[in-house]
């Protein structure tokens, strides 16, 4: 590979470095945003099919050029900037609600040594980067100059606070268990112990010791992205939409593309976190990337399940969830996890 | 020019610019958010230092958390900002004062070779393999254990103390028990009834 690319690299000269990253960075964008547009189709399909109906299936064969023509629906549309809006932070909102759902890719890693950045406090830098996903919605929201807007970001901004508080305890423990902060590391050691010796490597990853802080963090991911069951910040009866009222065209496109960014990071980093990344559930079958690709999809597919199944929560029911049931529970795991490793019964020695 | 000095610069730059202007910004929204570009720049130089956890943590405590909550306080807030320019000339003298001492404090640090500060030895570059958290934690918790225990209970008293200070209970109001209501159960609700059909 690299023997293959010096004479490209010749040509660049002093700016490789900079334009292999950028190549990079298209390499994982592209692939993400032609997953968003077909997840938006998946999620009408699989809600279609569990409420007996068959879902778009007009433009293309069953459907599937729908979201192409979604999303030339919504670039050749009109952006409205209303007369009583703060216009500069008006169009900053739906960047800054794109802008760290695209910048967390950066540290995912998808294979072993397949990554952008291989940092050292990768999952620090993903707590930091995903807890700047909350400016979007509020800037939108107060830029907009409106009710439904202001209240709908009211609610995003206590509601993704709440929820980071017990996402980030959930990740304490599972650094704690892998001594790293690493992405990497954490997947490679996930993939060792008694069970994995045994062939069984799916009973060795995290999501068996730490089992309380995956139901956690799974939940919690669903109320980050805001989405059903907790999207009363766009609740359609209560706030109309939310922070995203007066956006038409691209500008409400991106807040959408922002949300299904988020939701496939979260099912990514659920993945890798408590499910093993990369590595095959069993001895006898190699790891590789599309065991993540498997994983991600089968917690995804758990988020729209979830949003056929339940009905919206209350904001207050969402308030006292974060705080009085998930915030004690993790942190009484994050104590629990912390003896465990130092009595004689640790299974990470 | 290195490409470090350039980024240094850079992000110096923007920093020096926002700072400015969440003080000159008229309105408190626009103030609040150029405090956030001005704390994400400064975690750009921690990181240029090779602090990547304190960096990381800046912008995790207070844009991801603070900054959020400050926002959420000023735009409710109904300011008048015509009221708020009247104090301007009162408040002169003692925000001069400030200035000055934190001018007079940087001249100390920056021109430290002026008063015997150079004694402590510029760090090592750090190796490869080398973790700033990893150096963090170990020193937080072995050599300095108690003061950082300190440290937290003093926060924790501060945390008692402002939610005991905000903790008024009114008698008037009338409250749901969100704990109450999610435990319901159908047969605390609704009845099912065996009945006959009646025919008219």
């Amino acid at each position: 590979m690299e023997a293959m690319l010096q004479p490209v690299a010749d040509l660049f000269g002093p700016t490789w470095p900079a334009v292999w990253t950028l190549l990079k960075i298209v390499a994982i964008i592209a692939p993400l945003l032609g997953c968003v547009a077909y997840l938006t189709l998946a999620e009408r399909k699989v809600i279609g099919y569990m409420q007996v109906r068959i879902g778009p299936n007009r433009v293309g064969p069953f459907g599937l050029l729908q979201p192409i023509a979604d999303g030339i629906k919504l670039l050749l549309k009109e952006i409205i900037v209303p007369s009583g809006a703060s216009k500069g932070l008006f169009i900053l909102g739906p960047i800054l609600a794109i802008a760290p759902s695209l910048a967390a890719w950066s540290v995912v890693p998808f294979s072993d040594g397949l990554v952008l950045a291989n940092v050292n406090a990768g999952l620090l830098f993903l707590l930091a980067i995903t807890s700047m996903e909350v400016y979007g919605v509020i800037v939108a929201g107060w830029a907009s100059n409106s009710k439904y807007p202001f209240l709908g970001s009211m609610r995003a901004a206590a509601q993704m606070v709440s929820y980071e508080v017990s996402m980030g305890f959930a990740l304490i423990c599972v650094l704690l268990i892998s001594a790293s902060l690493n992405l990497t590391d954490i997947v490679t050691s996930q993939g060792s112990g008694r069970f994995h010796d045994m062939g069984l490597s799916f009973l060795s990853w995290n999501w068996l010791p730490l089992f309380p802080m995956f139901v956690v963090y799974v939940i919690s991911g669903i109320a980050e992205t805001n989405r059903a069951p907790f999207d009363v910040v766009e609740g359609e009866a209560e706030v109309v939409a939310g922070h995203m009222v007066e956006y038409s065209g691209m500008a409400f496109a991106l807040f959408f593309l922002a949300e299904y960014a988020n939701m496939i990071l979260v099912s990514i980093l659920t993945s890798i976190l408590f499910l093993g990344g990369w590595l095959s559930p069993v001895g006898f079958l190699p790891d590789g990337f599309p065991w993540l690709a498997l994983k991600t999809a089968c917690i995804l597919f758990l988020f729209l399940w979830a949003r056929a199944t339940f009905p919206r929560f209350r904001y207050d029911h969402i308030m006292r969830l974060g705080w009085k049931v998930f915030i004690p529970i993790t942190l009484v795991w994050v104590v629990v996890v912390a003896v465990w490793m130092m009595s004689p019964l640790s299974i990470w020695k | 020019m290195e490409f470090k000095t350039f980024v240094f610069y850079f992000l110096a730059a923007i920093l020096v610019f926002a700072a400015l202007k969440v003080i000159t910004a008229r309105n408190p929204v626009h103030a609040a958010l150029y405090l956030v570009l001005a704390f994400f720049n400064a975690g750009g130089i921690w990181l240029l230092l090779h602090a990547e956890f304190l960096a990381i943590t800046l912008v995790m405590v207070y844009v991801g958390a603070v900054m959020v909550l400050f926002l959420f306080v000023v735009m409710m807030l109904d300011i008048n900002l015509e009221r708020l320019r009247q104090g301007f000339w009162s408040y002169l003298p003692v925000g001069a004062l400030i200035g000055v001492l934190l001018v007079i404090e940087m001249a100390m640090v920056l021109g430290g070779q002026y008063f015997g500060l150079d004694a402590m030895p510029v760090p090592p570059e750090p190796q490869a393999g080398f973790s700033n958290t990893r150096e963090l934690g170990r020193v937080l918790y072995t050599d300095y254990v108690y003061p950082f225990e300190l440290a937290s209970l003093v926060l924790l008293v501060a945390m008692v103390a402002a939610v005991s200070l905000t903790l008024r209970k009114r008698k008037d109001t009338k409250y749901l028990d969100p704990a109450l209501q999610v435990s319901v159960k159908r047969e605390g609700r609704v009845e099912l009834v065996k009945m006959k059909a009646e025919k008219e």
